[in-house]
């Protein structure tokens, strides 16, 4: 008797558990500790002022169009933070490929992503929580002999 | 006499290295501290980080001074090192141990060297493994051979591997490493190596840490230790550390160091302080 009332508030417990979560949008995606749109948008624009000075990535952007690398980044950020956007660009790997990315270069770019949080002022956690999604893209954007190199 | 040369050498190679090649590409801490015996790692523990912070196709060089204070010795260490392209890594040390109730000093030189052999610590679902050496000569041999110490110069042998997990605590970055290593030597050499005990042993080495911000790090570190000796006995070693990392090209740790008991002596506790500037 004792274990069926035990079972039945178990169950009603776990069922109000769960219909709470999924009624209220309540808990925050990283999108939103980044600052949603406008902190996202900000962030990208810090990171590209950055990378526009580093002489030790600047050459690989050499053929690109920036206003559409700034529209894209701000599109795959917003997707992988749990934004809700849906990244229209190439893959990580097509978008990558014959660049001749070296860990040092990648080093670099996860530096100037860095110092680009701070200039944004993300809070550590949101800037550790982003770092961790974004740090398997290593094996796609390096070149494909570095990467496998390091597997 | 031999060895000076071979120190002064290494020394000065080091630092003449052009510092146009040395700004260092990898991610502020990464570079780790340098333990007691002249290699990347925390403070007790030897890490599976390359010394440094040059990444793919650059130098980094680096020097290192250590004070540890306990109840009834000193150890001082100096050294330095330089890596190349996060794959390789040399190393050189000189300890000098002042044992207070003998009003002696006992010194040694450890010649290190460490090689990546896969995986990155930060972006590689697989652990950074890292395979390291480090040679040691004793320059003053009266006291272990006393104490029943076999040799003057021995080689340990160590596996390290390492890996950091983002957001993994509260969202703070969290650091892992473990280091198996095979060694002869009693007190990390500064008694000498082998004994009437045993000539060799393997020994489990850890080291935790949290990251507080990118540039701060909280954490433990513990180190088993052979028993070789039978006159004296050896004991593992712990610390706990806070290890700051302000720039690319300075570190600072700060520890309690817990030594247990070295030879005959309990209880030899106190302060471990680190510094150490990267180029």
């Amino acid at each position: 008797m004792l274990r069926k009332t035990t079972t039945f508030l178990l169950a009603t417990a776990l069922t109000l558990l769960l219909t709470g979560c999924a009624g209220r949008s309540a808990v925050p995606t990283l999108y939103d500790d980044l600052g949603g749109s406008d902190g996202v948008t900000a962030l990208v624009d810090a990171f590209i002022d950055r990378l526009a000075v580093d002489p030790v990535v600047i050459d690989t952007f050499a053929n690109t169009d920036m206003l559409e690398f700034r529209r894209l980044a701000i599109q795959h950020m917003c997707e992988i933070s749990d934004g809700g956007c849906h990244y229209e660009g190439r893959n990580m790997r097509d978008a990558h490929a014959g660049l001749g990315i070296d860990p040092r270069q990648f080093n670099a770019m996860v530096n100037n992503l860095m110092r680009a949080m701070d200039d944004v002022a993300v809070p550590q956690g949101a800037q550790n929580r982003l770092l961790g999604r974004l740090a398997p893209l290593y094996h796609d954007v390096l070149d494909v002999k570095e990467a496998g190199d390091d597997a | 006499m031999r060895s000076d040369r071979v120190w002064w050498l290494f020394c000065l190679v080091t630092l003449a290295l052009p510092g146009t090649a040395l700004a260092g590409s990898k991610i502020t801490a990464t570079g780790g501290a340098r333990n007691v015996e002249g290699s990347a790692g925390g403070g007790l523990v030897p890490w599976s980080l390359m010394a440094g912070y040059g990444s793919s196709g650059e130098w980094s060089a680096s020097a290192f001074v250590t004070r540890v204070t306990v109840d009834d010795y000193q150890l001082d260490v100096f050294g330095v090192s330089t890596g190349w392209g996060d794959r390789v890594e040399l190393s050189i040390a000189r300890q000098t141990l002042d044992v207070e109730p003998l009003n002696t000093e006992v010194r040694q030189d450890v010649f290190g060297a460490k090689v990546r052999l896969f995986g990155e610590l930060l972006y590689t679902a697989a652990p950074q493994v890292s395979l390291g050496f480090a040679h040691k000569r004793q320059r003053d041999f009266a006291l272990p051979a006393a104490l029943g110490a076999r040799r003057d110069s021995g080689t340990d042998l160590y596996l390290s591997a390492s890996k950091l997990w983002f957001a993994a605590l509260a969202d703070r970055n969290l650091y892992l490493n473990g280091t198996l290593r095979y060694t002869e030597a009693n007190e990390t050499g500064l008694l000498g190596f082998g004994g009437p005990d045993g000539n060799g042993s393997l020994v489990l080495e850890a080291a935790v840490g949290l990251f507080l911000t990118d540039r701060l790090m909280l954490g433990y570190e513990y180190r088993q230790k052979p028993d070789h000796l039978s006159t004296i006995r050896e004991r593992d070693w712990q610390n706990l550390f806070l290890a700051w990392f302000p720039s690319h090209h300075l570190s600072l740790v700060a520890a309690y160091a817990d030594l247990d008991e070295v030879a005959n002596r309990p209880d030899q506790t106190g302060a471990y302080l680190s510094l150490q500037l990267d180029l």
